[in-house]
């Protein structure tokens, strides 16, 4: 496709400011990371080390750092088990009712995030009668985690078709060894995207978490929430932001990296 | 054939929603038979594979393999393989992998299916390729990789699905001649479904025609070819031409439906005058080059335009005029008639 001098200047100055706003934000953190100023002020009076030392010495950074690495760990295991079992019915078997699942199955990513922490906050409190814990948030994040993991492996599925699995029990595979031998090495691909994202979606989720973590539980965005404004301790967040957002570009490059050249293989 | 039919198909009905795919199948395979299932697409021949295989449950009617009633077996328990359109192979396993997943899902152990495997890879001439992944083969290759897996569970009866619908011709060619010996050696019966016509003719012992879920004819290639029944066999297997019942009054002097192959009919300037032959004047319409053959186009003066096949065995240039007088002439017996559809 073609488009005129004006159109291309236009656009590509569009672009350019969108990715600046996004961006900037990012670089200013991470120059805050290395200020001598505590009040995160701009320009930066001079450089220190400081910051990042102290951070990884601090005992409730890194107590968050591992609530979340846990939640998102366990909240992914779930959601990967239970997102291709979903996504097997779903797919391979017909049943009454098999859109409306599917929707419902979807909606949790689309539902605001404050709806399901305090609708979740209610269920496990007054209805269960659960003490909110580490388990309440892995359990919220789940819900959101599958979705993920299930349009990743039901794409697959799709693609796949049934005549792989149809070869396999026409050489005398029972249904769970062409599972394993057969549908799982397919799926694997699709399995880490889908589970990279869930992760990621898992380790910087607030809102949720808010609602459903109990006291003391602290993930690391509820840690840095709650550091943000308090004396010394910007500069230090800012250092966590910084480890952040490493944290999360990582998985996010890696499951596109994945899908992408999954499809351009076949 | 009575108890030692390799399958018997009893009623078989498949019906997918509104559409009746199948429709009341009676059928027996002889063991050791190369058998074709020819027809259109749409005519239910891959449907009738998929229920012997049992990929589907039939709506009514029973699959008998051997004697034993497999109806309602799961296709893993069906000692029937299959060799599938688009070859099916597991993209993340090995060549010899492919060949060997019958064996060990079945327990077979590993030093005895690497063995059995590579035997069945070399059967099809392909033990150099055994540690490739199916996407480095050529498409025949893939092939020949398919049939040395569902062979190598050493199956009473091997499905095929238009195995060769996706190689070029001289490949197609090569594969028939190879398909037709392998079944020889494994001596057990071959279902083959194709839509290609030469392929059956060339392959089978004995084929049924497929028409809207029906068996339209059943019989060897010789029968099929020289006597078909209907219209639509005569039609779909080889070519021919049709005289219906207007046209078999004018030329041929007959009542009815009659088909005769090109062939059959021969040319010449004036009427041929020998007992038992009889002729129809015509005008050469068309002459059409084939390299073993030449296909002559004539426009019957009481009938239709026919197509006359005559051997290209001396240069015939000369007689290449449009327009010329043409005499058509043909021996009773190669006339054929045909049962009215539906009757």
């Amino acid at each position: 496709m073609r488009l005129g001098t004006a159109t291309r200047i236009a656009l590509g100055t569009v672009t350019a400011v969108i990715l600046a706003i996004v961006y900037i934000p990012l670089l200013v953190v991470l120059a805050n990371s290395f200020s001598t100023s505590t009040s995160l002020s701009w320009p930066p009076p001079g450089f220190t080390l400081e910051w990042w030392a102290r951070a990884f010495q601090s005992e409730g950074a890194l107590d968050a750092i591992s609530t979340s690495v846990v939640v998102a760990i366990v909240s992914t295991a779930v959601a990967l088990v239970l997102g291709t079992l979903i996504s097997l019915a779903l797919q391979r078997f017909s049943f009454f009712g098999r859109d409306a699942v599917s929707l419902l199955v979807i909606l949790p990513i689309a539902l605001p995030g404050i709806i399901t922490g305090i609708a979740l906050n209610n269920f496990f409190r007054t209805i269960l009668g659960v003490p909110l814990s580490i388990w309440t948030v892995v359990i919220a994040h789940a819900t959101f985690c599958i979705v993920t993991v299930f349009n990743n492996v039901i794409a697959r599925l799709r693609r796949m078709g049934i005549n792989l699995e149809e070869a396999s029990a026409d050489l005398g595979a029972g249904v769970w060894t062409t599972f394993r031998l057969v549908t799982f090495p397919q799926l694997r691909s699709a399995l880490l995207a889908g589970g990279l994202l869930a992760f990621a979606l898992s380790f910087d989720e607030i809102i949720v978490t808010t609602f459903t973590a109990g006291s003391g539980v602290t993930t690391l965005p509820i840690f840095i929430l709650n550091n943000m404004f308090r004396p010394n301790q910007a500069p230090i967040v800012a250092v966590i932001a910084v480890v952040l957002v490493v944290v999360s570009i990582v998985p996010i490059y890696l499951a596109q990296r994945l899908s992408g050249s999954e499809q351009t293989r076949r | 054939m009575t108890d030692h039919a390799a399958i018997r198909l009893t009623g078989l009905t498949k019906e997918f929603g509104a559409l009746t795919a199948v429709d009341h199948i009676d059928l027996e395979i002889a063991a050791g038979e190369f058998f074709s299932m020819l027809g259109p697409s749409g005519s239910g021949k891959t449907t009738v594979l998929r229920l012997i295989a049992g990929f589907e449950q039939p709506t009514s009617g029973t699959v008998e393999l051997f004697g034993a009633d497999v109806t309602r077996s799961a296709p893993f328990d069906r000692e029937v393989n299959t060799v599938f359109q688009d070859y099916a192979l597991f993209p993340h396993m090995s060549v010899i992998d492919n060949v060997a997943y019958g064996l060990r899902v079945r327990g077979v152990g590993r030093a005895e299916r690497r063995d059995r495997a590579m035997r069945a890879l070399a059967a099809v001439r392909l033990e150099q390729f055994a540690s490739r992944k199916p996407a480095q083969l050529s498409g025949g290759q893939r092939q020949r990789v398919a049939l040395a897996r569902a062979t190598v569970v050493e199956p009473k009866v091997l499905l095929l699905d238009e195995p060769l619908g996706a190689l070029d011709l001289k490949l197609r060619e090569q594969m028939q001649v190879e398909l037709k010996q392998l079944q020889r050696e494994l001596g057990i019966t071959f279902i083959f479904v194709t839509h290609d016509q030469e392929e059956a003719l060339t392959l089978s012992d004995r084929i049924a025609v497929f028409h809207d879920g029906r068996i339209e004819q059943l019989g060897t290639p010789r029968e099929l070819y020289e006597r078909p029944a209907s219209r639509f066999v005569a039609d779909f297997v080889g070519t021919t031409n049709l005289f219906g019942a207007e046209h078999a009054r004018t030329v041929l002097g007959r009542d009815g439906e009659f088909s005769v192959r090109p062939e059959k009919l021969s040319l010449s300037a004036s009427a041929p005058t020998a007992v038992g032959v009889r002729s129809a004047a015509g005008t050469l319409v068309e002459t059409i080059y084939l390299g073993s053959a030449i296909r002559r186009v004539i426009d019957l003066d009481d009938g239709p335009r026919i197509s006359v096949l005559q051997r290209n065995d001396r240069a015939r240039e000369e007689d290449d005029l449009r327009g010329d007088r043409v005499h058509v002439s043909w021996h009773d017996e190669d006339i054929v008639a045909l049962v009215p559809p539906g009757g």
